[in-house]
């Protein structure tokens, strides 16, 4: 179907109706219930899961095909989010040109830093992906500021007018797809359950959807097989007749683009962006993402993205409090002596989670959170398949070349 | 006129004269040896051919082009294939798209943002891989990764990789330095199956007479950066030059 395979049809089926039926399945607590504080089926993450999602698919064609590590892609971010704004503070509230306008800023800027970075590679490509995106995030923060807003960013305001928009005196206008509001919900109550169904969550998931299909495509096509013999062996590629430069530059781009992309649908949820976007943690936030899902894997980086940004929402909120309320059942000394030792690992400590869990995974799971998968697939099947050859290398990733090394 | 004709190739390192004069010329259709004891230039003088040092003085043409100065990917859409001394292929690939990435190159040039078009689709160019790899005996293999090839596998499979673009001249860097004598033998078979089965142009660099005189039909000989004598093996075997050269040295 849609020129995949038969196996790369039913993936993309079962991310399509996992994406789908999202506000169901990320909602399997009842509502006030005290497990609620795990549900993730509310807009606003739902939302950061698939566009940060979108962020990761598109990195990972560029580090999980060539093996280039970008350590700046959040500046591509940060772009196409200015460039969303603009478009929606000058000209129309409708979110689809601001999106386009966003992927556009964003590949033009990363021809620019590509077609710089790219003269180097290894470490030194890094660091200058990095240099690029830290000076991205340092005019923005002052130089810029009549284009940026600096610190405080830009933000739809009531004196913003766009063309195509009537709006009243004093009204602040609100993202829309063709009338509809971003931010329209609906809710459905099913016994204690409550799930919600939100504009914007849907739009930008089919987005995710269509970036998803286009990296399946990208990943399975003759360039996609030259970009891992970028990785593979540049020296044979050379001298096979290939250019290895206009290969990898075209895999940088199109990964600018995504964030782009990504960075486009952010202003379309929230109307609003800041320097920060593009701060070099950003940058490094997407390389975790990658290589905890599974770097080289078609769904790593969504499984990645997923992992980090429930964590982040979700780890941060628990506190001492609902420690208490979980632990009240021993007895009083037990009860303390565990919420003490549990308390580093919540709150403002799930950095420090993210780090062990991440650390884990690197050392006994290589490929990421796909790899786990495929051991469990493989344990169910009563390891009657032993691994080998069959015709599938994005399926057998290998260890990635690590951040570290 | 050679396919390859060498005019007047000088090259210095510092005070080193590496190479002197060397004039060379190498015929369509013919499997051309270049010869020579330790430090004789050979390597030196294959860098020049494969653009990766440029001559100080002389011309390197090839099918009436300058090859002087142009990017090794620029050479080998030219039409020269190059073997490595120890075989160059991509290891996280499996065979068969190994196989494919020549013949991509051969068809689309250096570069095509051929993103969106699928690779089975490509029904001529997947018919000449598995052709190439059922010549090589190695169909069976196809969706095994290169990395997991026996060493004179991973030799069968850069070999493969090369023919398939059809050269219209075939390097070879001392294909056999390092190996074993079987090893050796067997890599000398393969190379006498390949020149029976078409017609090719091979240039083979090699420290290792036996090699040479088993496949080669010219011979140059080279010594201290200068050419000593170009001629069939048979007349090379008992040139006293030759001999001198090769005693001379300190074995
Ligand atoms: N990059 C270089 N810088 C300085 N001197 C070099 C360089 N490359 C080669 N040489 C010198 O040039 C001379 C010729 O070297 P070359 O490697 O071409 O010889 P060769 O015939 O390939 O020898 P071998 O059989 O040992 O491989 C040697 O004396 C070598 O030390
Ligand atoms: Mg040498």
């Amino acid at each position: 179907m849609l020129g995949l395979n038969s196996k790369d049809t039913s993936l993309l089926l079962v991310v399509a109706a996992l994406t789908m039926l999202a506000p169901f399945i990320l909602n399997p607590f009842p509502e006030g219930s005290e497990l609620a504080q795990f549900n993730a089926g509310y807009p606003d993450l739902m939302q950061r899961f698939v566009i940060f999602g979108i962020f990761a698919i598109g990195f990972n064609i560029l580090f999980g095909l060539t093996g280039y590590l970008s350590f700046g892609h959040a500046a591509f971010l940060g772009v196409g989010s200015y460039g969303a704004i603009w478009m929606m503070k000058l000209v129309t509230l409708n979110v689809i040109p601001a999106i386009i306008m966003a992927v556009i800023f964003a590949g033009l800027f990363a021809v620019v830093v590509g077609y710089i970075s790219l003269r180097r590679s290894g470490i030194y490509f890094s660091i200058l992906t990095l240099a690029f995106a830290q000076m991205s995030y340092a005019l923005a923060y002052s130089v810029l500021t009549p284009i940026t807003g600096g610190e405080t960013g830009l933000q739809l305001k009531s004196t913003d007018n766009p063309i195509f928009n009537n709006l009243a005196e004093g009204e602040i206008g609100r993202a829309s797809l063709f009338g509809m509001d971003m931010r329209t919900s609906f809710e459905l109550e099913a016994g204690a359950w409550l799930f919600t169904f939100n504009v914007g969550y849907y739009i930008a998931a089919v987005f995710m959807l269509l970036a998803f299909y286009m990296s399946i495509r990208i990943f399975r096509s003759p360039f996609g097989m030259m970009l891992r013999a970028v990785k593979s062996n540049q020296n044979r590629l050379s001298y096979t007749g290939l250019n290895a430069k206009p290969y990898t530059l075209a895999a940088f781009v199109i990964s600018g683009m995504y964030a782009g992309l990504a960075g486009g649908l952010l202003v379309a949820m929230d109307t609003q962006v800041g320097p920060e976007r593009m701060f070099w943690t950003a940058s490094g936030e997407v390389v975790l993402m990658t290589i905890l899902g599974g770097a080289g894997t078609l769904i790593g980086p969504v499984l990645g993205a997923g992992m980090i940004k429930y964590m982040e929402n979700i780890i941060s909120k628990i506190n001492d409090n609902i420690l208490h309320q979980w632990f009240a059942w021993m007895p009083d000394g037990l009860e303390d002596f565990t919420v003490f030792l549990i308390h580093p690992f919540i709150g403002k400590g799930w950095h420090l989670t993210l780090g062990i869990v991440f650390m884990l995974v690197v050392i006994f799971l290589p490929g990421g959170l796909v790899e786990g998968g495929q051991r469990i697939g493989r344990m169910l099947k009563g390891r009657k398949k032993t691994s080998g050859g069959d015709g599938d290398p994005e399926h057998h990733p290998k260890p990635a070349p690590h951040v570290a090394e | 006129m050679g396919i390859l004709e060498v005019k007047g190739v000088g090259k210095r390192f510092g005070g080193l004269q590496a190479l002197g004069d060397v004039n060379l010329s190498v015929q369509e259709n013919t499997v051309h040896a270049i010869i020579g004891p330790n430090g004789a230039g050979k390597s030196t003088l294959l860098n020049c051919l494969i653009g990766k040092l440029i001559p100080d003085t002389g011309s390197v043409m090839f099918d009436g082009q300058s090859v002087l100065g142009r990017k090794p990917h620029e050479i080998n859409q030219m039409g020269i294939s190059r073997v490595f001394q120890t075989p160059e292929i991509f290891g996280d690939l499996t065979v068969f798209e190994n196989v494919m990435i020549p013949c991509f190159a051969k068809r689309d040039g250096a570069f095509r943002l051929h993103a969106f078009e699928s690779v089975p689709k490509e029904k001529d160019l997947v018919q000449q891989a598995e052709e190439m790899l059922t010549e090589m005996n190695m169909i069976d293999k196809r969706h095994m990764h290169a990395a997991a090839l026996s060493r004179g596998d991973k030799r069968r499979l850069e070999m493969a990789m090369c023919l398939v673009q059809q050269p219209k001249l075939l390097l070879l860097d001392e294909p056999t330095a390092g190996m074993a004598r079987a090893d050796t033998n067997n890599t000398i078979d393969l190379l006498k199956e390949i020149k029976e089965k078409r017609d090719i142009t091979m240039a083979i660099i090699e420290h290792d007479m036996h090699v040479v005189f088993s496949l080669a039909e010219r011979i140059t000989v080279l010594a201290q950066g200068t050419p000593l004598v170009e001629d069939t093996p048979d007349n090379i075997k008992g040139h006293p030059k030759v001999q001198e050269a090769y005693l001379g040295q300190a074995h």
